[in-house]
């Protein structure tokens, strides 16, 4: 495997003697699109929150560009520029679209912690939140309160928002969710679109967007790697048809 | 950046300038005592506010913060004989380091516990003024002189303590709305929406959540400090957990989250206990009761915010 962004060694997470999570090595390469797929509760959500440190691992260790990240806390790793999402969507609901994207972009200036200063200030940052809204198609929208967006909107505010960023790398937990077909179709292009020069660990439960648009595959069942690869290869994985119950949904999301 | 703006919220200068002027010429027309005790009061709420209605923490020992200023403030200028001025600032001081040491303490917990937290540290600081002969035990630090301001203006004439508490007020005001207002406020209203996000995007929430309290329990200490000033007198009252009930109470009434609400409710407390105190004697206690679960049950948003949505409801019909 040529350049290494994000390693796994051995992680591991027991909640009260139940193991989420068992003895994970993942790999993710640099530039890639990276999908994290497996029946739920298999703990695809766990290993999210593990790391990028919301959850402290029970055993195992965590390597960004090299560095052991494993004990630092969950800021610290975000300011690095690896930004998660979360499984149900994380936007702020009283906040103006335009502030919302306005809350990402405002680290940058430095001044977060300036309580003195009139927060007319941000408005500097006007021009660059519209123009990762208008990347979102999301211009429209700026002035509404978030809270009021409809959900596949809301998804793609907060892909805006951890662009804002400029993250090395993003964790999407299943951005398609409990979408509509054109709602999927628009992030899927979103996602492509914002992959260019970085690096996208996703779980996506819909395989149609996995074949689509991922490199490499990981198949997560009972919080133990099964099966990794391409999606041709892991597709014809029979230990992979099987703990897919309805192992149709596999082939057909060629089509 | 024009967000479709409430009513109250694009008027508020107006508002605010209205206000200002009303409480320029009041002493004139009411009590200064009374309205001295509401100013205290107000400001005391509000600092509480700051916090749970725009960081969402409950802390449940505001009281330690106003008490310890009020003592602190009356040693200094009883004992050692500073300036009011400075008094003051030592109470603020002194209430801003108790306030972080509390929330140093408190802060990485959440919700009730945190609330816990906070009424116990506050508790320990009121057995702690019980048994420490400084604070006077039962009787408190009484006769604290009102001094000189800066050593020239006489404080002891009513009306000129009445701009000195209301130019304070002023000010502390203005620290709350400035902080809510600012970048930094605009990283606390993210927290209190989203924490794990705020955090997913590289904010270091304790850090913001610290910084929060400690200008909220040095806010309430400026409070407390006034109050020991205007009374000449510093007690266990104000370190007693009543007082952190009743700051609780105000802002609830008033209206939790928003600018004016804790103002109106420190008002209304104040003006109910100073009336019904002749009248219905300790059945003030079971009053403030009964309007608390009213405030709870009946309406949430209290008085300003319940005003807020009738305006906004009627601008948009
Ligand atoms: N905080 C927790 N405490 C106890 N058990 C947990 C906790 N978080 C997750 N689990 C358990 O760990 C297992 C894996 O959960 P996880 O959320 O990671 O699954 P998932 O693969 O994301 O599932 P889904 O597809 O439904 O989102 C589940 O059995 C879940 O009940
Ligand atoms: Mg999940």
């Amino acid at each position: 495997m040529s350049d290494v962004i994000l390693e796994t060694r051995g992680l591991t997470k027991e909640f009260k003697g139940f193991t989420a999570v068992a003895d994970v090595n993942l790999k993710v390469e640099r530039g890639s699109i990276h999908a994290l797929i497996g029946p739920n509760g298999a703990g695809k959500t766990t290993v999210f929150n593990l790391v990028t440190k919301f959850l402290p691992p029970t055993a195992g260790s965590i390597h960004f560009n090299g560095q052991d990240i494993t004990h630092e806390p969950p800021a610290l790793t975000a300011r690095r520029g690896f930004i998660r999402s979360f499984q149900i969507s994380a936007t702020f609901p009283h906040l103006t679209v335009l502030e919302n994207v306005r809350i990402g972009l405002q680290r940058k200036l430095g001044t977060e912690f300036h309580f003195w200063k009139s927060a007319k200030t941000l408005n500097r940052l006007n021009d660059e939140a519209m123009a990762l809204l208008e990347a979102v198609d999301l211009g429209s929208f700026a002035a509404t309160m978030t809270s009021e967006m409809p959900y596949g909107r809301k998804r793609a505010l907060e892909i805006a928002t951890t662009l804002a960023l400029e993250p090395e790398m993003m964790l999407l937990d299943e951005p398609t969710q409990g979408m509509g077909h054109e709602d999927i179709e628009r992030v899927v292009e979103l996602i492509r679109k914002v992959s260019a020069n970085r690096t996208i660990l996703m779980v996506e439960h819909n395989l149609s967007v996995v074949a689509h648009l991922c490199h490499r595959i990981t198949v997560l069942t009972r919080g133990s790697v099964l099966a990794e690869g391409s999606y041709e290869e892991v597709s014809k994985n029979p230990q992979v048809l099987e703990a897919y119950v309805g192992s149709d949904n596999m082939n057909d999301a060629h089509h | 950046m024009n967000a479709p703006a409430a009513f109250p919220e694009s008027k508020m200068p107006l508002l605010l300038g209205v206000l200002f002027a009303i409480g320029l010429v009041a002493p004139y027309a009411v009590y200064p005592t009374f309205l001295m005790k509401i100013l205290c009061y107000a400001l005391f709420a509000c600092a509480f506010n700051l916090l749970l209605g725009f960081v969402g923490l409950l802390s449940f020992g505001h009281a330690a913060f106003l008490g310890t200023a009020g003592y602190v403030c009356g040693m200094v200028v009883r004992d050692i004989g500073l300036t009011p001025e400075l008094g003051i600032l030592a109470g603020t001081v002194a209430a801003g380091l108790l306030g972080w040491l509390f929330g140093w303490l408190a802060i990485k917990r959440t919700g009730i516990y945190f609330a816990m937290i906070t009424l116990a540290l506050a508790q320990m600081v009121f057995f702690l003024c019980v048994q420490i002969k400084e604070t006077g035990g039962e009787d408190g630090l009484q006769g604290v002189p009102r001094g000189h301001l800066l050593g020239v203006i006489d404080l002891s004439d009513n009306i000129a303590m009445y701009y000195l508490v209301y130019a304070i007020f002023c000010c502390g005001f203005f620290v709350i709305y400035r902080t809510i207002h600012s970048p930094f406020g605009q990283i606390l209203k993210a927290i209190r929406e989203n924490e794990p996000r705020a955090i997913s995007l590289g904010y270091d929430v304790t850090k913001f959540k610290l910084i929060a309290f400690t200008i909220s329990a040095a806010l309430a200490g400026t409070a407390g400090a006034t109050k020991t000033l205007v009374f000449q007198l510093a007690s266990l009252t104000d370190v007693h957990w009543h007082a952190s009930g009743e700051v609780v109470l105000m802002t609830l009434l008033g209206g939790l989250g928003t600018i004016l609400g804790p103002i109106v409710g420190a008002a209304t407390i104040v003006s109910l206990q100073t009336q019904l105190a002749d009248s219905v004697g300790s059945w003030v206690t079971v009053i403030m009761g009964v309007i608390f679960v009213l405030c709870v049950l009946a309406f949430r948003r209290g008085m300003v915010g319940e005003l807020q949505s009738l305006i906004k409801r009627s601008g948009v019909n």
